[in-house]
């Protein structure tokens, strides 16, 4: 297994103006086949103009399993949500 | 805890909502998906096989630069679902091994010979057609990153089976050898594309539970009417006929009846029967042996710059 390349996670740019979004991954030896194989794997058809390419080992992810706690700190502040105020419909542009 | 876990993942999967990778799952929908998505990648990687057969022997330069796109889009394709599977703690060089020595399958229609430039239409027509019907329900599959992965692949296997069908029409307005070489084509090809959706609902053995669980959407033989209710119409179009003699339309049910393919052919190619088995398995492990130097050179050589930029 020593000559197996590490596996790297693919974002892509769809168009300026949005953000990068995760599409998939891939194995390559090192950052830049990594990104060269991206664009064969995962932009054949004008699907980005920019390409990230994160060791997927580099990443920390929040656990499925906290879900319920780790979320919770917003879920009881509903005064951050523009609905929570109520004001009279006569009032303009607010 | 584990009844907790449990009632979740029930509970997500009933809401049609998708079980993301780091989500608990039960042992058995892991292993089928695995099962499941990987005969799936080594059915696009092998597929790559019978049409590259014709790309240095195409007719012109635009069907050969057409074919060339298709052949890498099943090479991307099969890499989107060994990608998939990897979200499952699957190893792609390991599933690569099970291929090769043959102890995962991939879909039988890739046993067939391509014998003329007409079976490259008709695969595109009829093969990726079939795939179509089975896929696009499968873009709704409870997995997140195989649904995903659907998506992509579904949306790719419309220019695959427009190309197919725009090739034989071509054909079909050609000398009468070219025409017959497309029915002949069809009378092929028909059979194992009713194959590929796999034995009938009385014999299938994975399908309840993998119903159950949201991986499959349909069952074998609904996917199968479908595509047959599809493809009357095309081959009408076309000029061409299927070579099934109770092929006809049922007022009353509202779809066509049609007779039922050769079953003991089908377990026969899935055993490893079929024409091309042994010669599409040595192919894909002659490939990757003949690909170890590459594959090694590159590492080497990411480790060297690895240490160098350390250094410095």
């Amino acid at each position: 297994m020593s000559t197996s390349w590490p596996l790297w996670e693919v974002f892509v740019r769809g168009k300026r103006g949005l953000n990068h979004v995760h599409v998939g991954s891939l194995h390559a030896p090192d950052a830049e086949m990594a990104l060269r194989n991206a664009r064969d794997v995962y932009t054949r058809r004008n699907e980005g103009v920019s390409i990230w390419v994160v060791p997927a080992a580099s990443i920390t992810a929040s656990s499925p399993d906290e879900k319920d706690p780790f979320f919770a700190p917003s879920g009881d502040k509903v005064y951050r949500h523009p609905t929570f105020y109520s004001i009279p419909e006569d009032v303009p542009h607010l | 805890m584990a009844d907790d876990l449990e009632l979740r993942f029930e509970r997500t999967v009933q809401a049609d909502s998708r079980i993301e990778p780091r989500d608990w799952m039960p042992d058995g929908y892991r292993k089928t998906l695995i099962r499941q998505i990987a005969q799936h990648a080594h059915s696009e990687i092998i597929g790559m096989q019978p049409e590259g057969n014709w790309i240095s022997r195409a007719p012109s330069l635009r069907r050969k630069a057409i074919l060339l796109a298709k052949v890498q889009d099943e090479a991307g394709h099969g890499l989107y679902l060994y990608s998939a599977t990897e979200t499952l703690g699957a190893d792609r060089e390991d599933l690569t091994t099970k291929l090769i020595e043959g102890r995962q399958k991939y879909s039988s229609i890739f046993n067939y010979p391509t014998l003329t430039f007409a079976d490259v239409g008709v695969i595109g027509w009829l093969v990726d057609g079939a795939a179509i019907c089975n896929q696009v329900p499968l873009c709704r599959t409870s997995y997140g990153p195989y649904a995903r992965a659907m998506i992509r692949i579904c949306k790719e296997e419309s220019f695959h089976q427009r190309q197919g069908y725009e090739l034989l029409m071509t054909m079909m307005r050609g000398t009468q050898q070219q025409k017959d070489m497309v029915q002949d084509s069809v009378n092929r090809w028909w059979w194992p594309a009713l194959m590929m959706f796999g034995p009938p609902d009385s014999e299938s053995t994975n399908t309840e539970q993998s119903m159950a669980w949201r991986i499959k959407r349909d069952t074998n033989d609904e996917l199968r009417q479908k595509f047959v209710n599809m493809s009357v119409p095309q081959a009408e179009a076309l000029g061409v006929t299927f070579p099934d003699p109770e092929l006809k339309w049922n007022e009353e049910r509202g779809q066509y009846d049609f007779g039922a393919p050769d079953w003991d052919e089908f377990w026969q190619v899935v055993k490893g029967g079929g024409v091309c088995n042994e010669q599409r398995i040595a192919h894909r492990r002659k490939a990757h042996e003949d690909g170890s130097w590459v594959r090694e050179a590159a590492a080497a050589h990411a480790q060297k710059h690895a240490q160098k930029e350390g250094a410095a």
